[in-house]
């Protein structure tokens, strides 16, 4: 335990240098650690958790924070030495792995109350652990088949790691869509561009593309026509047929705009959405998966310059 | 003597002065837009400059700078779109750059402008 003091300087050190760079410098430290030490990630988590709100606040005032900072850990270090020395005499007859562990834990604490309250929670759970340590490191065994550790009458409490991989791969097994959902980010089918002729443009996979996103194609249309600055027709093939030489890539970014503005839920960011008309003339965007609504501005054409017919309009 | 949790407010009352605030803050933004001519020249126009800048002298400085001819299109002719300053060419990046710049631009917010267009 007489490295605990150093390394936790040596954090706080870390986070003041980052500090004026980087926005997040502690949560860094912080994964860095967990890392290191995965078996006790799942308690510690919290931990991280906490110093990262505490610098959200101080990205308001950064200097003062820091110097609160450096006393919380100065304040730590006595007290929790005192707490890491009972601990450390309680367990004195264990084998390396759990010292190991122990340690590793002490880089974490920058708070005394927190560092108590870890800490009886490691002294609860180390009976088990130390049978896990004396059983074999590995944590091995099918868990289709339901041998090894996952066996049903298996008493042995299972490591954080494995028990996460359980999880994700119960999930994609039960539940295809909803990981998908989570994991995937959102496809659409790439637009279509063809030339006809000189000067107008085939958006030939409107249709697909409109019912992917679950909005009608007017109001796609519009929104195109209102970007582009020009305007077209729909063919018979229910294709869209834009004035002007647009390549693939410029309508794509297009979408994309529009993706952000009129399909995606500002606040869960799920592009299961549907757009409806709401009172007054106003369009609200209402989410599927969280039940936000929100409205939506309307699409104004604005301003576009006279091209070409100057005769026409003299004439 | 006032205290500031006791004043009155009629949560009921009509909120008019505020909706008008906020579409009057809507309407701030400035449009920047391109438009395709014939071939692969372009026109930007550049629309809701605040009313305070003098938009003759943007306009004489930008022709300056970015090396392109443009005129400005008076509210009577925009059909009530206000003042358009319309340039010629793909203009819409520098023009950006050149509202946001706070030494040698007008010094206006990013957040206000809005770049359509592909």
């Amino acid at each position: 335990m007489v490295t605990s003091p150093t390394e936790e300087t040596e954090i706080t050190a870390q986070s003041h240098t980052t500090k004026c760079t980087s926005p997040l410098p502690v949560v860094n430290g912080a994964s860095t650690d967990t890392s290191q030490a995965p078996v006790v990630s799942a308690v510690e988590s919290p931990a991280a958790d906490g110093d990262a709100d505490g610098l959200d606040l101080s990205l308001m005032k950064k200097k003062k924070k820091k110097t609160k900072k450096a006393e919380d850990g100065d304040d730590a270090t006595p007290a929790e030495g005192g707490g890491e020395d009972a601990a450390a005499a309680e367990d004195g007859g264990l084998d390396l792995t759990l010292k190991k562990k122990k340690k590793k834990k002490t880089t974490k604490e920058t708070e005394d109350d927190f560092a108590k309250k870890l800490e009886a929670l490691e002294l609860e759970g180390k009976d088990g652990e130390e049978a896990a340590a004396a059983e074999s490191d590995e944590q091995t065994g099918d868990m289709d088949k339901g041998t090894g550790i996952w066996e049903h009458d298996e008493t042995k409490p299972i490591n954080y790691e494995p028990l996460l991989d359980r999880f994700f791969a119960l999930l994609t097994q039960k539940n295809p869509d909803h990981a998908s959902s989570g994991a995937k980010s959102y496809k659409i089918p790439p637009p279509q561009c063809l030339r006809e002729g000189n000067k107008k443009t085939i958006f030939a996979n409107i249709a697909d593309i409109c019912k992917r996103m679950k909005r009608t194609e007017e109001h796609v249309t519009a929104y195109l026509f209102s970007e582009l600055g020009t305007s077209g027709s729909v063919d018979g093939s229910r294709r869209l047929v834009i004035k002007g030489r647009f390549q693939q890539k410029q309508i794509e970014n297009v979408l994309r705009k529009y993706i952000i503005e009129y399909v995606t839920c500002k606040t869960c960011r799920s592009p299961d959405t549907e757009l409806n008309k709401g009172e007054n003339r106003l369009y609200f965007i209402t989410c599927n998966s969280c039940g936000s609504r929100r409205s939506v501005t309307a699409i104004k054409t604005g301003f576009s310059a006279q091209i070409g017919k100057r005769k026409k309009m003299q004439g | 003597m006032s205290i500031e949790n006791l004043k009155t407010y009629d949560p009921f009352a009509e909120a008019d002065e505020d909706t008008g605030k906020t579409t009057q803050a809507q309407e701030s933004y400035i449009h920047i837009r391109i438009q395709q001519r014939n071939g692969r020249k372009t026109l930007t126009t550049v629309q809701g400059i605040p009313k305070k800048f003098d938009h003759k002298k943007i306009l004489k400085v930008i022709k300056k700078e970015f090396a392109c001819n443009g005129t400005i299109i008076d509210e009577a002719e925009s059909k009530g779109m206000g003042d358009v300053i319309q340039l010629q060419g793909d203009q819409r990046n520098k023009i950006k750059d050149f509202l946001i710049d706070k030494d040698n631009g007008l010094g206006l917010k990013a957040e206000t402008i809005k770049v359509h267009g592909f």
